[in-house]
């Protein structure tokens, strides 16, 4: 990555935002600001509304109150490009590794020529060379999810959401998508991960925000959450007791 | 007279190069295959379109599509010549008891097949696809492309789904084409008239000769669906 490509720095900024359907709150007054580097994990208990928060971030779902800002903006097709998403279970295309790479930079306009280059030299970085001509929805769980990550990669984001990229992976294929993540924190891209897997909070994590029934109940550099957790909920779910 | 007879007739008719015969196989395969290409090229975008979009009334035009995909061919055969007939609207272009009326009428019959399982193609990998082209900054209309490329395997049954109707239709071709020796004589409506005039050893053979057709119209089928198997998981 030069430095013409290198990220920048987006300032995401909730107000106020909540989502209800059929009657049902899913989320009530969320006010998040996100912004500079590193990495933010979204913890809490099932149905908490951390995959939806992050949707409503991404832009893939528009809150049915408050508003979203991307640097003082509404969400637009441009400024999706900027960011990329991964999901639990990733979406790939029937096509062959490299084409699932080249896709993205096709949607933006992206000669041939360098596409082959960028989704190759993306490949290489994710350990997937070999699989490069394979059809990407023969590969394992974990190259699956890796060849999203390099996907995400090649489009250059400033920010990576990512949603329980781990969650249906076993421990070696988990390392190697941590490795994957932590790759795309080095080069300086914000990083905003949902998991319920609090060992991997440890790992990754810079800053926590904890969800609870579709509220934020706590945010906090990761050294002060894990060492002093300010709500009771936060306690109960370090602690490994169960809440709802 | 036995099956092996009929089949030695049909080969024979096939191999002896009778000219009518292959007048008749050949304007049938003309005709449907010109059908077939009309049919998807309007047929896939309205599926995807339908799939993608959402508007006012859009269920009833699912519903339409699917339904008529059981369309009567002499139903469609006679709606097509009250047009095509010299005081119909469309009378001026002279075009009844043409193969081109004969393309059309199949066509007709072949578009609700391709529309509405195209639909159902389409509307099922958007589902699967939506969240990730949505994240590339794309709506559904735009990545109407990218979902019928990846989906071109089950495109293609419903194709030869298609084909399998139309190659295999006797009402609308025989209202339209008028079943005229060498012009519009096709092989459903040859068998239908053989057997009229107690000509069954040719009818037989030349139904052998269809659904010989049919067979290999099927085993494209499999071999499509083997290869999207293999290549796509």
């Amino acid at each position: 990555m030069n430095a013409i490509d290198s990220p920048q720095s987006q300032r995401l900024i909730l107000e106020d935002v909540g989502f209800t359907i059929n009657g049902q709150v899913l989320l009530s007054a969320i006010d998040l600001e996100l912004a500079g580097h590193g990495c933010t994990v979204i913890l809490g208990p099932n149905g908490a509304g951390k995959s939806l928060l992050l949707r409503i971030c991404h832009g893939l779902l528009a809150p049915t109150s408050g508003s979203v800002r991307w640097n003082g903006a509404s969400p637009s097709k441009a400024l999706l490009r900027r960011q990329a998403m991964v999901f639990q279970r990733p979406v790939l295309l029937r096509r062959s590794a490299l084409s699932n790479i080249a896709y993205p930079l096709k949607l933006a306009g992206v000669g041939r020529e360098e596409r082959r280059f960028r989704a190759t030299e993306a490949l290489k970085r994710f350990g997937l060379a070999e699989v490069a001509s394979r059809p990407a929805r023969v590969l394992s769980g974990g190259e699956q999810q890796r060849l999203a990550l390099a996907r995400a990669w090649v489009v250059r984001p400033d920010i990576l959401f990512l949603d329980e990229p781990t969650a249906s992976l076993d421990p070696a294929a988990s390392y190697q998508v941590e490795l994957a993540i932590r790759a795309f924190l080095d080069a300086g891209v914000k990083v905003v991960l949902v998991t319920h897997d609090l060992a991997q909070a440890r790992r990754l994590g810079d800053e926590m925000i904890f969800m609870f029934r579709g509220q934020i109940r706590e945010r906090a550099s990761a050294a002060d959450f894990f060492a002093i957790p300010k709500t009771s909920e936060a306690r109960a779910f370090l602690g490994g007791d169960l809440i709802w | 007279m036995g099956i092996i007879d009929i089949v030695t007739l049909a080969i024979s008719l096939i191999l002896k190069g009778d000219s009518s015969v292959l007048t008749i196989v050949g304007l049938s395969l003309t005709v449907s295959i010109s059908a077939v290409l009309l049919a998807t090229v309007i047929g896939l975008p309205i599926g995807a379109l339908v799939a993608l979009t959402r508007f006012p009334g859009r269920a009833a035009v699912v519903l339409l599509l699917n339904a008529a995909m059981g369309l009567p061919p002499v139903v469609v055969g006679l709606a097509l010549y009250l047009l095509l007939s010299r005081a119909g609207p469309l009378g001026e272009f002279g075009l009844l008891f043409t193969p081109t009326a004969m393309v059309f009428a199949q066509a007709v019959l072949v578009l609700p097949i391709i529309a509405a399982l195209g639909r159902q193609t389409v509307a099922d990998l958007w589902v699967e696809y939506g969240d990730l082209l949505h994240s590339f900054g794309n709506g559904p209309l735009a990545s109407a492309p990218t979902l019928l490329w990846d989906a071109r395997y089950s495109l293609a049954t419903a194709v030869l789904a298609g084909f399998g109707r139309a190659i295999a239709e006797v009402g609308a071709v025989m209202i339209v084409g008028g079943n005229i020796a060498g012009v519009t004589r096709t092989m459903t409506t040859t068998i239908a008239l053989e057997t009229s005039k107690g000509n069954l050893a040719l009818a037989m053979a030349l139904g052998t000769i269809l659904m010989g057709l049919s067979i290999l119209v099927n085993g494209g089928v499999q071999l499509i669906s083997s290869i999207a198997g293999r290549k796509q998981a």
